[in-house]
């Protein structure tokens, strides 16, 4: 790529803060900052050390909630898709909980770990387990009997079988599954700082309002949240790229 | 080829496989469908047999009971007199090239089933088999660069790298251009000079099991049952326009109801 087609975004993206600034001095009363006053907002938060205790303490959360429940939901996940009796099971249990948006769980969060970085923890966890279950249940019943076949015949026992044929199988289907995860969970952080905590991204936003109406600090955490997620998908795509994965992917 | 080889066939070699009396009844939906007829087959020791019939007849259902992937519903097969029971590194199927995994380079395929050996001799194994389907250069390659035709050889690298004593291969070829095919036909017979395994090979390809097979095992539409064995008494490597290749082909031909005119 050229360095024209490289700057095209970052133009594109000047011309719209261009308007936006423009109108928004145009517009009589106040709807929205210009971006002027956001940069000025983010200023404030840097000067009073909020900006990186609220980012780190989104981050903290989301790590935690979205590891442990990548931990116990992959093998959990696994293991129901590899025994299908298992399976049928417990299909009915996992697709009732399943639709219940984390949010609805709030009320319960707080009632069980009180306001704290537990509750949003936990909320986070409830969102990451589900899809990462399915995805992992999915996963293996996906894999190609050839491959299985070809496992037990080469002589492999259960615990090879999984190391070498299982784990390798299903691993761009899960880096998939992972990648929309922390989406989802980056989503959810927001909201459950909105009520369980008072820290975080999600609170700075609503804090703000309350506190003052600060539209420049809420805009300003909307787009630190935007940039963040940006970040977290293409760390995540990465790993789309390493070359034992790849073949995932195409349709080669 | 050497008058030794153009010979072959022990008379008194050992049965190697023997299928005994093979049923085989799917059920699925209440509803049954017999796949397998009293299907009685020896198989000596060194034999190239071609299974062959109308396709949706039931060779691969049959070719999957002698490798133990499939319990038949009645009667059983043996190998050296012991009852098949489940896979068995002795005996490697061979599937289309879509058996190859896709996460391992060339060299992870070969020495996939090599995981008892010690690190230097699975090395030397691989480096072997590398040579001898012609993949040298490749070692790193994974098989989305391949062509399918490579994979196919590295499907078969993969198979005998584990030094098995027979072969199963179910319809290998079938997904190959007819120039590859062809190509891959040769290389598995020299292979199979060189090495001397017991082969079972499902194909629909009259000409591919006549080019090949010491035996062609003629398979009825489904129920399958035996119709006829052909044993194809041309010395390799074969002329495939001599009156005796063409007698036997189209004897065959006849027996599955084909007209060989189009």
């Amino acid at each position: 790529m050229n360095l024209a087609v490289r700057l095209r975004p970052i133009v594109f993206i000047a011309i719209l803060l261009v308007i936006w600034q423009i109108a928004i001095s145009r517009h009589p009363g106040y709807i929205l900052p210009g971006p002027l006053g956001v940069v000025g907002g983010i200023v404030d938060l840097i000067r009073h050390g909020l900006l990186l205790k609220y980012v780190v303490a989104s981050l903290f959360r989301v790590t935690w909630g979205f590891v442990l429940a990548a931990v116990l939901a992959i093998p959990l996940g696994l293991t129901i898709g590899w025994y299908s009796r298992l399976e049928m099971a417990l299909n009915p249990i996992i697709q009732i909980l399943r639709p219940i948006s984390p949010l609805a769980w709030i009320p319960i969060a707080i009632l069980w770990f009180g306001v704290g970085d537990l509750s949003a923890v936990f909320l986070i966890f409830l969102a990451c387990f589900f899809p990462l279950l399915l995805t992992a249940m999915n996963a293996v019943r996906n894999i190609p009997s050839v491959y299985i076949n070809a496992g037990r015949n080469f002589g492999m026992g259960l615990s090879t079988l999984v190391y070498s044929v299982l784990y390798p199988a299903v691993v761009p289907q899960l880096i998939i599954g992972l990648r929309i995860t922390l989406g989802v969970a980056w989503l959810v952080v927001v909201a459950a700082e909105m009520i369980a905590v008072d820290s975080g991204l999600g609170f700075l936003i609503v804090d703000a309002r309350n506190a003052g109406n600060r539209y420049d600090l809420v805009v300003a955490g909307m787009l630190i949240i935007g940039t963040i997620g940006l970040l977290l998908d293409t760390g995540m795509r990465s790993l789309e790229k390493i070359k034992s994965f790849r073949w995932g992917y195409s349709e080669d | 080829m050497s008058t030794e080889a153009a010979i072959k066939l022990p008379v008194a070699s050992a049965i190697k496989l023997r299928a005994e009396h093979v049923g085989m009844v799917f059920a699925r939906d209440g509803k049954t469908t017999e796949v397998l007829n009293d299907i009685d087959l020896e198989v000596r020791e060194g034999e190239f047999v071609c299974l062959v019939g109308p396709s949706g007849c039931g060779k691969s259902t049959l070719l999957n009971v002698m490798g133990g992937f499939l319990s038949p519903t009645s009667g059983q097969v043996r190998i050296d007199g012991q009852v098949v029971r489940g896979p068995d590194p002795r005996r490697i199927f061979v599937f289309q090239e879509r058996g190859v995994f896709p996460w391992l380079t060339v060299e992870g395929n070969i020495g996939f089933g090599l995981f008892k050996l010690s690190r230097a001799e699975r090395e030397q194994r691989i480096k072997h088999y590398v040579n001898m389907v012609g993949l040298q250069g490749f070692e790193e390659a994974y098989p989305s660069e391949l062509s399918g035709g490579m994979k196919q050889r590295l499907e078969v690298a993969r198979a005998f790298a584990v030094n098995p004593d027979m072969l199963y291969l179910d319809e290998p070829f079938g997904a190959l251009d007819s120039i590859t095919r062809l190509v891959m036909r040769g290389e598995l017979l020299r292979i199979w000079e060189a090495e001397r395994k017991t082969v079972i090979f499902v194909t629909h390809d009259i000409d591919e099991a006549v080019q090949l097979a010491d035996r062609v095992v003629v398979l009825s539409a489904r129920p399958a049952s035996i119709q006829e064995i052909v044993n194809i008494d041309i010395a390799h490597p074969r002329d495939i326009s001599s009156p005796r290749y063409l007698e036997l082909r189209d004897g065959i031909l006849r027996q599955i109801g084909l007209a060989h005119k189009i």
